[in-house]
């Protein structure tokens, strides 16, 4: 990875949101490399700041929301020192473009398929109507729509919510953008839509070469996209590294959490594990590590010092005490010890059964 | 299984809703039995009738044509007032959205109550509460939590408000319409475990449905699968995931995120053609193949079907 050239590399960012004459801080101290061509997924649960995050690479903060510290470096400049809407437009859409969760919010519904591509495309490529035109149907064509020609001039209500999120992409990818942020963009499809979206975003990397951040909840989603992952938690990122090593050998408490509280890996009739309480409320100053009181591993240190990140390896950094020498050694929850072990034998019944058909 | 008491029975239910002179009917030729004490899912993504089939059985929707059986007595004809009251007390539901189907005006306490209320199953004021102080704690909340508001409570905390509003009734069967989908994953497991400890310690019937088949696979007991509109294929958890045999239940399956990057990256998925069935002459109907497996094929694919059934 390291041979591998950074092309956003954020550091020390502090986000926070006035709200109701209180502020919360969403984002607290996050450092984050990205390397060129590489899917990171960001993972957490709502209220973690995985959107918010990302949402400062596009200056698309919510209005009550600013950066009070840190900087985010692409091509060379500090983005957070552009303050006007002329200079994002330079970046948003055409370096960095966004898919968000909802295609119906991101397509205007009085506009024609077609046209809301074409628009990107003479915009910010100067390209004339008809050679707009072509470059769209072509686009649609590449994200799976059938008999582009004929539904271009149809309106996002004839399309279906899985072809709309590929028309939502094909826009993103109408400027050929460096970097795709993918929030959550299948959240509200059917899980066949969903495997059907995820492996297009995938296909067209490899063609358009861009790099990918992929929000998302859902550890299977995870598994399949990611190269890196970084885990969330309450404004942090609290443990990252290669797919396999978080997936594999997780070391951060709320990491084993959300992997042994999948239904997946539960034992069908026994209780499944399920993390205590709920997050802490942003609008506090937090104490510690902001796991510590859900935690079931927690020391006393961790409610009273917010711990470093700890290196596991060159790839592979984690935010918890544990890690730290002088701490007692803990073993992982069984289910995320033995997670590969278990999948892997149920899909060889699965096999074996389809080897008898 | 035959031994087993059956506490809902289905047959041939439709479901049409009309809107002017245009018909639109969501499900049609939908047969199951429910058996007491078990968990039995209903699944298919969205659209695919799943939740108007729920709705159905407790007359929040309709029935077109069939019948519904509750122990016995068909309940989706007209009732007189008593047997209503026996029905709505017996099935309850809980819903998708903790925030929508709660009422946000009213206190925890009122909310819980509102069952008591109704049908006056309490003895007096201090009954009441007991009762109420019960199923919040049966659900890990706390007495002191029945004089606040539903906005005052996280997701997972307003799913358990809502199960413990139907729990009060003491219901013989719950029908639970996408319980977790609005929750986090780590909130998720707690309603899960809830539900499995219900029905552990009251026997609790429940039908449970989803889109989600990973979460189906660990509560369900039977599963049966919904696509536009119809059961496409219903047979013992375990049984469906590894000997499905509908093309829709098997891209269904094939497309479940697994937590395992390496199996998840290898995986392969199956793409489900509905124009391969041929059913313009050979008409389809619901079989049992066998004992406890039933799909939705006409005669030809059976053929098919039983050369490859284990």
């Amino acid at each position: 990875m390291s041979e591998k050239e950074k092309i956003l590399s954020a550091s020390d960012i502090v986000v926070q949101f006035q709200l109701r004459n209180k502020m919360l801080t969403a984002i607290r101290h996050v450092s984050l490399d990205l390397y060129e061509g590489e899917t990171l997924a960001i993972v957490g649960e709502s209220g973690s700041g995985k959107s918010v995050l990302t949402k400062t690479f596009t200056g698309m903060l919510d209005s009550n929301g600013h950066i009070e510290s840190g900087t985010c470096m692409f091509e060379g400049k500090n983005l957070y020192d552009i303050k006007t809407d002329a200079g994002w437009e330079k970046i948003r859409g055409k370096k960095i473009a966004t898919v968000f969760q909802d295609p119906m919010t991101s397509l205007n519904p009085i506009i024609p398929i077609g046209r809301q591509i074409t628009e990107v495309i003479e915009k910010h490529q100067g390209k004339s109507k008809e050679e707009a035109k072509a470059m769209a149907i072509q686009l649609m064509e590449e994200v799976g729509i059938y008999n582009a020609a004929g539904r271009f001039d149809e309106y996002p209500f004839q399309y279906s919510g899985g072809m709309r999120q590929r028309i939502v992409i094909a826009i993103a990818l109408a400027c050929h953008p460096k970097i795709l942020i993918c929030d959550e963009p299948t959240t509200a499809l059917d899980v066949t839509i969903q495997a059907q979206i995820i492996r297009l975003i995938k296909d067209l990397q490899s063609q358009y070469g861009y790099t990918t951040i992929y929000i998302t909840h859902d550890l299977g989603v995870v598994a399949n996209v990611a190269d890196r992952v970084a885990v969330m938690y309450a404004g942090q990122i609290i443990e990252y590294g290669l797919v396999d090593e978080v997936f594999y050998d997780p070391k951060h408490p709320y990491t084993w959490g959300l992997l042994s509280s999948l239904p997946q890996l539960g034992i069908k009739g026994s209780e499944l594990y399920a993390i205590t309480g709920t997050p802490p409320s942003l609008f506090d100053v937090i104490k510690g590590d902001a796991f510590a009181p859900r935690n079931p591993y927690a020391m006393e240190i961790d409610f009273e010092e917010e711990p470093p990140f700890f290196k596991v390896s060159d790839t592979h950094y984690a935010k918890t005490w544990l890690l730290d020498p002088r701490a007692p050694k803990v073993t992982p929850p069984q289910q995320v010890t033995t997670l590969h072990e278990r999948m892997q034998e149920a899909l060889i019944k699965q096999e074996k059964q389809e080897g008898l058909i | 299984m035959s031994e087993r008491e059956k506490i809902l029975e289905v047959k041939d239910m439709a479901v049409t809703f009309y809107s002017g002179k245009k018909a639109f009917t969501a499900v049609s030729d939908v047969n199951f039995d429910v058996y007491k004490g078990e968990t039995f899912a209903l699944v298919g993504e969205s659209g695919s009738g799943k939740t108007t089939i729920g709705r159905a059985i407790i007359k929040i929707n309709p029935t077109s044509a069939g019948q519904v059986i509750y122990k016995g007595k068909q309940i989706n004809c007209k009732l007189s007032e008593e047997e209503n009251k026996w029905v709505i007390r017996n099935i309850q539901m809980v819903f998708q959205d903790p925030a929508a189907s709660l009422n946000e005006r009213a206190t925890v306490d009122y909310i819980v109550s509102e069952g008591l209320y109704n049908f006056h199953l309490y003895k007096d004021e201090a009954d009441r509460h007991q009762k109420v102080v019960n199923a919040l704690n049966s659900v890990g909340l706390l007495e002191e939590h029945m004089s606040r508001y539903p906005h005052e409570f996280s997701g997972g905390q307003r799913q358990r408000i809502g199960l413990a509003r139907a729990m009060i009734m003491e219901p013989d069967l719950i029908i639970a319409d996408e319980p977790i989908s609005a929750l986090d994953v780590s909130i998720r497991a707690q309603v899960l475990n809830l539900l499995n400890k219900f029905k552990a310690e009251r026997g609790l019937t429940q039908i449970f449905i989803a889109h989600d088949l990973s979460v189906v696979r660990f509560i369900s007991d039977r599963i049966a699968v919904i696509h536009k509109g119809r059961i496409v294929e219903l047979a013992p958890t375990e049984e469906l995931f590894l000997n499905s045999l509908h093309p829709y239940t098997q891209s269904l399956i094939s497309a479940i995120p697994l937590p395992d990057p390496e199996i998840e990256k290898a995986k392969k998925l199956i793409i489900y053609d509905e124009s391969k069935h041929d059913y313009s002459v050979d008409k389809p109907s619901f079989q049992e193949i066998k004992p406890g497996h039933w799909i939705w094929a006409n005669q030809k694919e059976m053929e098919e079907y039983r050369k490859i059934v284990k």
